[in-house]
């Protein structure tokens, strides 16, 4: 099946970027979450992501921490996180891709979490405390259960290791865009450039660009940098929480539909 | 008071840790990807340079003339005799005088050992977290000392009780940056420190303080800490002609602990003994016992025991010693408890500042609280024991930081 490598290559096909908005489930509420969900779908979302409310989220900024935070503050857990996507009707047409440290999974048992997130219909993961030499047992864990796991490259990360990454990430490579934390940061290193062409001469696999990624320009300049995807996640959930959820769900139809026309 | 019984003793093989980092199943590196390459530069410029006469020199030379190592193995008379049986039975009492290190504990052991290393591998900017303030204030000095930029995370409910230790950094040209999340603890202090290091990786060396965190922390800081443990063989020759029977030492993250068993772990005869903080008593809740209460998990970067609910969210720990108030603990332990190797128990706040005030007045040292919990565990211990064995309590620190703590928590003294 592998959707995620799927929907990469349809896209690819027809010389677009792929769209991957992130919001963390849960904040202000599950409701809200599966309203936003639908949301972005319906406006240009190739692929979502949904951040998993976690107590030390260690890769995450301001933003998304204090999200996680709110969260877990009113009782949002992973299985109230997959009932909600369980229950999406009709299913999304993005796939889903869940961001969960690694803590939440160990605790559950890699088997029951996969054969739990295959039931939810979740296609693809991203675990960004899990690096490449710890990933083994993930990896066949996620086999059996077909969900796709994207691994991450950072820009610290030497040559031989951006190789051994890539040839193990599944469905994209996800590369880290700046050394540091998500959250929003007003321009793109130029560096990323480098690091694009870097990982490209190291694969065939799609390369989505995140961390630090909040607008339409950002976005238009990764596109043309050949990102094949590109994750806004800090921009998003800073929007939801800014406002009452049915202003808010108006403010990030917009801006995701911003995102994707400069990406087409 | 919690006890764990004794499980048979497994081997306790000689590679700790293996390639990987693991002790066991514990340790190993669970960090983003972009401090890998920091963690492998790291690792081996600690290899590289640990066996250099010229490191080895410049460390033993500041150890001896700045740290004023070696430390005295003391004989406890009057704590001694305090625990004696009629009959005459009872354990001799030693302290490692860790405490009178310069800068009042053991941190500044790995502390210097750490920027030496930095010095070399070309970081001028160092940042570390701090609980009680002692790591901190270790990190302060020796940045004070080799002219390096210094930046100390730590939870701002620490740095009120811990007010002092504030104070110490900042004079020393350090900046105290508080964190406000979580229950501002220790924990959120090292989450916020390393999402530095990851912002700042290419410039900046993070002097981890305790046996915790992603390889090759918990080995290196151990071997910084593993002094404790060798000179305590040597004095223990010098003043009885054999090996101690009883190694005790508190457990937050594990530091000083790890450094006095470490010399010891292959000697079988050696029983060794960690304490942790059981707060407000571990049935409440509210404690930061998490070898004895903890499950498996992962936390800044290691796999280790660890305090976490039914969905393996971190609980946050209590204690009323900040710098055992941490819900992870060194993955070594894990492996050393798991093994059979060391025994691990609790005390609440209660018997810590019972052993606080017992020490302060029986042998005019005021210990840490942190230290004071190991000194609390005599209680349950002298007891069970038969003959007069000797036991080292590793008196981690002085106490003088702790003493508005201690008076607030007593209503002040009679």
């Amino acid at each position: 099946m592998a959707l995620v490598s799927d929907r990469f290559r349809d896209l690819r096909a027809r010389g677009e970027c792929a769209l991957i908005p992130f919001i963390t489930a849960g904040d202000p509420d599950l409701g809200t979450t599966a309203a936003a969900l639908r949301v972005l779908d319906q406006n240009g979302a190739d692929f979502i992501e949904l951040g998993v409310p976690y107590s030390d989220p260690l890769a995450d900024g301001p933003v998304i921490q204090a999200a996680a935070t709110r969260a877990l503050g009113h009782g949002v857990t992973l299985d109230a996180v997959l009932g909600m996507v369980k229950a999406l009707q009709p299913p999304l047409q993005a796939p889903l891709i869940l961001f969960t440290y690694y803590n939440p999974i160990l605790n559950r048992g890699i088997d029951q979490f996969m054969a739990d997130l295959a039931a939810a219909g979740v296609a693809g993961l991203v675990v960004p405390d899990l690096p490449l030499e710890e990933v083994d047992a993930l990896l066949s864990g996620a086999a059996a259960a077909n969900i796709d796991v994207t691994l991450l490259v950072a820009p610290t990360s030497p040559p031989d290791r951006i190789q051994a990454i890539a040839a193990q990430a599944q469905g994209f490579v996800y590369l880290v865009s700046v050394t540091g934390v998500t959250g929003v940061r007003s321009e793109l290193q130029s560096r990323v450039k480098d690091l694009i062409d870097n990982l490209k001469q190291s694969t065939d696999k799609p390369v989505g660009v995140g961390f630090g990624v909040s607008d339409p320009d950002q976005a238009q300049q990764l596109k043309a940098w050949g990102a094949d995807g590109v994750i806004v996640g800090s921009a998003f959930v800073k929007r939801l929480a800014a406002d009452t959820p049915e202003v808010a769900l108006h403010t990030i139809a917009d801006f995701c539909q911003s995102l994707k026309a400069a990406l087409v | 008071m919690t006890q764990t019984p004794l499980s048979p003793r497994p081997a306790v093989t000689d590679a700790r840790p293996d390639a990987l980092g693991r002790f066991g199943q514990f340790g190993g590196k669970y960090v983003p990807e972009t401090l890998m390459p920091a963690l492998f530069e790291l690792e081996q410029a600690f290899y590289q340079y640990r066996d250099e006469a010229d490191f080895e020199a410049e460390l033993n030379g500041l150890l001896k003339d700045y740290v004023g190592r070696a430390t005295p193995l003391y004989f406890a008379e009057r704590l001694t005799a305090h625990y004696r049986r009629p009959d005459g039975s009872g354990p001799d009492i030693y302290l490692k005088r860790e405490d009178l290190n310069h800068t009042g504990a053991h941190k500044i052991n790995n502390a210097l050992g750490q920027v030496l290393l930095a010095k070399r591998m070309g970081k001028q900017r160092i940042i570390a977290e701090t609980g009680a303030g002692q790591h901190g204030v270790a990190t302060a000095t020796v940045c004070a000392r080799f002219g390096l930029q210094c930046i100390i995370y730590m939870g701002v409910q620490d740095m009120e009780r811990q007010s002092l230790n504030v104070f110490r950094m900042r004079l020393m040209g350090a900046e105290v940056r508080g964190v406000t999340a979580g229950t501002g603890t220790l924990k959120d202090a090292t989450s916020e420190a390393i999402r530095d290091w990851v912002t700042n990786v290419e410039t900046t060396h993070y002097i981890l303080g305790s046996v915790a965190g992603p390889h090759p922390y918990p080995m290196m800081v151990r071997d910084f800490h593993a002094i404790i443990g060798e000179e305590t063989r040597a004095q223990c020759q010098e003043k009885f002609g054999g090996l101690p029977d009883i190694l005790m030492a508190c457990v937050g993250g594990g530091s000083n602990a790890m450094g006095l068993f470490h010399e010891f772990v292959n000697e079988p005869t050696v029983r060794m003994i960690g304490i942790e903080a059981a707060g407000s008593g571990v049935a409440s809740g509210k404690h930061a016992a998490t070898l004895t209460e903890g499950r498996v998990g992962v936390l800044h970067g290691a796999m280790s025991y660890l305090l976490q609910d039914s969905e393996g969210q971190v609980i946050e720990a209590h204690s009323i010693s900040a710098g055992l108030d941490y819900p992870g603990v060194g993955p070594e332990h894990s492996f050393l408890k798991d093994a059979g190797r060391a025994e691990y128990y609790s005390v609440t706040d209660q018997e810590a500042l019972d052993a606080f005030q017992r020490v302060s007045r029986l042998e005019g040292i005021i210990p840490a609280l942190e230290t004071a919990h190991a000194f609390a565990y005599l209680e349950t211990l002298c007891p069970q024991l038969t003959g007069n064995p000797r036991i080292v309590i590793n008196s981690s620190g002085r106490g003088d930081k702790d003493v508005n703590t201690v008076a607030k928590a007593l209503g002040g003294l009679e």
